[in-house]
C-alpha cells in the first residue's frame, strides 16, 4: 500500500512558521470577508464561492509548497490563489471586473490563475481539474523537476467519475501529484452523507486505489501543515500520490445566492466553535507567542485588505479590446482569413 | 517521394515531431505495445520508449485532462482518443476547459497539444463508431480543427498540428486508413488553415472534407466523362482556420458552389460554408448553395444501409446536374 505515514516523521514547526500560518488564515479571512461585503455593496457581479472557514486548509498547504509547485483547484479558490502569493488587490479586481484584476475581468471569480506564481487554474467544472493536475504532475515527473502537483477539491467531487479516473490514473503512473477533499459536509445544498455511498467520501475511497486513508482535521493548520509535508514529500521523493480528506466547515452558504439554512443551527454553532482562527491564535499564546506579535499581525492585515480593496475599487473597467483578444497563442481570435 | 498508407503517415508524422522535439509525447489506449487499434502508431514505442510513448487505461477524461495539464507545464502531448464519439465523455475537458483557458486566464495559459482521432463511418462499426463529429469541434471557440484526406496532408499537416502553440483537434478518417498516397520524402510541413484546389473546372465548385474528398474527385470525373459538366474540387482540410479566400474565390470563378459533407445535416460545417458565400458572394452567384450531407439520422451498421446514408460519387452528381441543368 502506497503511504506516507511510517516513513516520513512530523516536521516540527518554527515560532515563525506558526506565525506565518496565521497571517496566512488572516489574510484568507479578511478577503472573503471583504468579498462578502464587496458584493453586498453590488461592487461584484456574477456569482462568488466563499471558503470563511476553510483557511486553515490553504494556508497550511500554501506553506508547506515548495514555490514552484502546482496549485490546481476550484471555483471556491480564492484562499488557494491568496495563499500562492498573490496579491489581494488582484483577486478583488478580478472579482469586480476590472483592469486591477488578476485576468483583467476574462475570468472572474471562478477561474482565478496565476501562471507565474505556479497557480494552475480554479476550475469550475467539478472534477476536471483532478484530471489536468495528474497532467501538471506528469510533465514534472517527465521533465525531472520534482515539483508536485496539488489539487484541492470538495467532497461532492468524489461523486463524480473524473474523481475515480484522475486517482486511477495517477497512481498507475505514479505521479507527483496530492489530492487534497476539503470535505465542508455539504455538496452544494445536500449534505454530502446523503448522497455518499461511504461515511468518509475521499478516505473511503482511498483503498479502491491503494492508497492509504487519510482523514484529518482540516480546521487545525498544524495538522495540515505537517500532513501536507509528508505527501509532498512522498511525491517529491517518486513515492507517488496521496489522496487527503481534511473535514471543514463552510461558515456560509454554497455561493452568493445560498444563504445556508439547510443546515441545523447546533450543527454551525458546533463547527464555529472549531473557526480554525480563534482556535489558533489561543494556541499561540499558549506556547508563548506575544499577543503583541499576534496583533501586530492583525493590524497589518486589515490594513492590507483596506489598501487592497482601495486600489481595486478604483481601477478602470478593463480595456474593451481585451473582448476579442486571446483566443490564440498568436494573441487574437480569428477563425478564417 | 515515397508511397504510404494513411496509417503509416500518421506514425511518421509523430515520429518526425517526436525526433526534433523532445517535449513531444503520445498517450491514449492501446498506443504504444499495440501500435493503436487502427495501427497508426506502430513503431513508435520501439523508437522513443516507454517515457514518451504511453499506454492509459480506458479514461478518456483522464488522458485528456493528462494532455492539458501537460501541455500548460510544458510539454506537446498527442493524445489518441481512438474513436471520435469518444468525445463524448471527454467533451468537458475539451469544450470547458482546453478551449477556454487560454482565453479566461487573459492569455496566461498556452495549451499545445494535439487530440487525435478516427472519424467517420464507411467501416460498418454502427451509430456509436462511425459519426463524423468534426462540425462539434468546429462550433467551439479555441479549437482548431483539421481534417485531411490524403497521406501527404496527414504527415504534413499532423507536423503543423503537434507545433501549433494552441489545441488542435486531428481528425483521421477510418476508412482512409488503407488508402495509399504520396508523401514527400524527409521534413514535410503544411500549415493549417490553406485549402487544396485538387482540380480545376468553369461550371460548379465542390468543396469537400476527408472521405468526401474522393467521393468529390470521383463525381467530378463522372460530371466531366458522363454529362460534360466541368468541376473544380477543394480539399477544405481545416475548418478552423477556414480558408474562406479560397472558397471564395474559386465559387466566384464557377458561379456555382456544392459542399459535401459527411455530418448530419443540422449545424454541419457546410452549413457555415453556405452562409459565408451567401453574405459575401450572393450577387455573383449563378444559383444556390446546394449541400450534400448525411441524413439526419444515426448511422446503421449494415452495408447497404450505411452505404445509402453516405454522400456517394451518384448523389454528389444528382445535386451537381440539378444545380447546373
Amino acid at each position: 500500500m502506497a503511504g506516507f505515514t511510517a516513513r516520513n516523521p512530523q516536521p516540527s514547526i518554527s515560532t515563525e512558521t506558526r506565525l506565518k500560518l496565521y497571517r496566512t488564515m488572516l489574510q484568507c479571512r479578511v478577503l472573503e470577508k471583504r468579498a462578502y461585503d464587496l458584493f453586498m455593496q453590488n461592487l461584484i457581479k456574477g456569482t462568488s464561492h466563499l471558503a470563511l472557514g476553510q483557511e486553515a486548509i490553504a494556508a497550511g498547504f500554501g506553506t508547506a509548497m515548495r514555490s514552484d509547485d502546482y496549485t490546481f483547484c476550484t471555483y471556491r479558490g480564492h484562499n488557494h490563489t491568496l495563499v500562492r502569493g498573490v496579491g489581494m488587490t488582484e483577486i478583488l479586481g478580478e472579482l469586480m471586473g476590472n483592469s486591477s484584476g488578476l485576468m483583467r475581468g476574462k475570468g472572474g471569480s471562478m477561474h482565478l490563475t496565476s501562471v507565474k506564481h505556479h497557480m494552475m487554474g480554479s476550475y469550475a467544472i467539478i472534477g476536471a481539474h483532478m484530471t489536468i493536475a495528474n497532467g501538471a504532475a506528469w510533465s514534472a515527473q517527465y521533465r525531472g523537476t520534482e515539483q508536485v502537483a496539488v489539487c484541492f477539491f470538495g467532497d461532492g467531487t468524489t461523486n463524480i467519475g473524473a474523481f475515480h479516473e484522475a486517482l486511477n490514473f495517477a497512481v498507475i503512473w505514479k505521479l507527483p501529484v496530492v489530492f487534497v477533499c476539503e470535505n465542508n459536509m455539504y455538496m452544494e445544498y445536500t449534505n454530502i452523507h446523503d448522497v455518499t455511498a461511504v461515511e468518509h467520501p475521499a478516505a473511503d475511497r482511498a483503498a479502491a486505489y491503494g492508497l492509504e486513508p487519510v482523514l484529518i482535521d482540516g480546521n487545525d493548520v498544524d495538522v495540515v501543515y505537517r500532513t501536507a509535508h509528508r505527501a509532498l514529500d512522498l511525491a517529491r521523493k517518486g513515492g507517488g500520490p496521496s489522496l487527503i480528506e481534511a473535514e471543514t466547515y463552510r461558515h456560509g452558504g454554497h455561493s452568493r445566492a445560498d444563504p445556508g439554512k439547510y443546515r441545523p443551527d447546533d450543527e454551525v454553532k458546533a463547527w464555529l466553535a472549531k473557526d480554525p482562527l480563534p482556535r489558533y491564535r489561543a494556541r499561540l499564546v499558549d506556547l508563548g507567542i506575544a499577543v503583541g506579535d499576534i496583533e501586530k499581525i492583525e493590524a497589518e492585515t486589515n490594513a492590507e485588505i483596506d489598501r487592497a480593496t482601495e486600489t481595486a475599487r478604483n481601477a478602470p473597467p478593463p480595456p474593451l479590446e481585451l473582448a476579442d483578444k486571446d483566443v490564440w497563442a498568436d494573441g487574437g481570435s480569428a477563425w478564417r482569413n | 517521394m515515397a508511397q504510404l498508407t494513411y496509417r503509416d503517415a500518421v506514425a511518421a508524422g509523430i515520429a518526425q515531431e517526436m525526433r526534433r522535439d523532445p517535449n513531444v509525447v503520445l498517450l491514449g489506449e492501446d498506443v504504444a505495445a499495440a501500435g493503436g487499434v487502427f495501427k497508426a502508431t506502430v513503431g513508435l514505442l520501439d523508437e522513443f520508449g516507454a517515457k514518451r510513448v504511453k499506454d492509459t487505461p480506458i479514461s478518456e477524461q483522464a488522458i485528456v485532462g493528462a494532455a492539458m495539464g501537460a501541455a500548460m507545464t510544458g510539454l506537446r502531448p498527442i493524445v489518441d482518443l481512438m474513436f471520435s464519439d469518444f468525445f463524448a465523455v471527454a467533451w468537458d475537458i475539451v469544450s470547458n476547459q482546453i478551449a477556454k483557458t487560454r482565453y479566461m486566464t487573459d492569455g496566461q495559459v498556452t495549451l499545445p497539444l494535439v487530440i487525435r482521432s478516427a472519424n467517420g463511418a464507411g467501416s460498418r462499426f454502427g451509430a456509436q463508431h462511425s459519426q463524423s463529429v468534426e462540425n462539434w469541434s468546429m462550433m467551439i471557440p479555441g479549437l482548431k480543427v483539421v481534417a485531411p484526406a490524403f497521406p501527404g496532408d496527414v504527415k504534413g499537416m499532423l507536423a503543423a498540428a503537434i507545433r501549433s502553440d494552441d489545441p488542435v483537434m486531428f481528425f483521421e478518417q477510418k476508412s482512409l486508413y488503407a488508402t495509399k498516397g504520396e508523401v514527400p520524402d524527409g521534413e514535410h510541413f503544411i500549415e493549417l488553415g490553406k485549402a487544396n484546389v485538387l482540380r480545376e473546372g468553369k461550371d460548379v465548385t465542390i468543396a469537400a472534407l476527408a472521405l468526401m474528398v474522393p467521393r468529390a474527385l470521383k463525381a467530378a470525373d463522372i460530371l466531366k466523362a458522363e454529362h460534360g459538366i466541368d468541376a473544380t474540387v477543394i480539399d477544405i482540410r481545416s475548418l478552423v482556420p477556414l480558408d474562406t479566400q479560397t472558397i471564395l474565390r474559386e465559387t466566384a470563378k464557377t458561379g456555382r458552389l456544392v459542399t459535401v459533407e459527411e455530418n448530419p445535416r443540422l449545424c454541419g460545417w457546410g452549413a457555415e460554408i453556405a452562409s459565408i458565400v451567401a453574405e459575401e458572394l450572393f450577387w455573383d452567384l449563378d444559383g444556390p448553395v446546394v449541400r450534400v450531407t448525411t441524413p439526419h439520422i444515426p448511422l446503421a451498421a449494415a452495408n447497404n444501409l450505411e452505404d445509402a446514408q453516405l454522400p456517394t460519387p451518384e448523389r454528389i452528381v444528382d445535386s451537381v446536374r440539378k444545380l447546373v441543368d
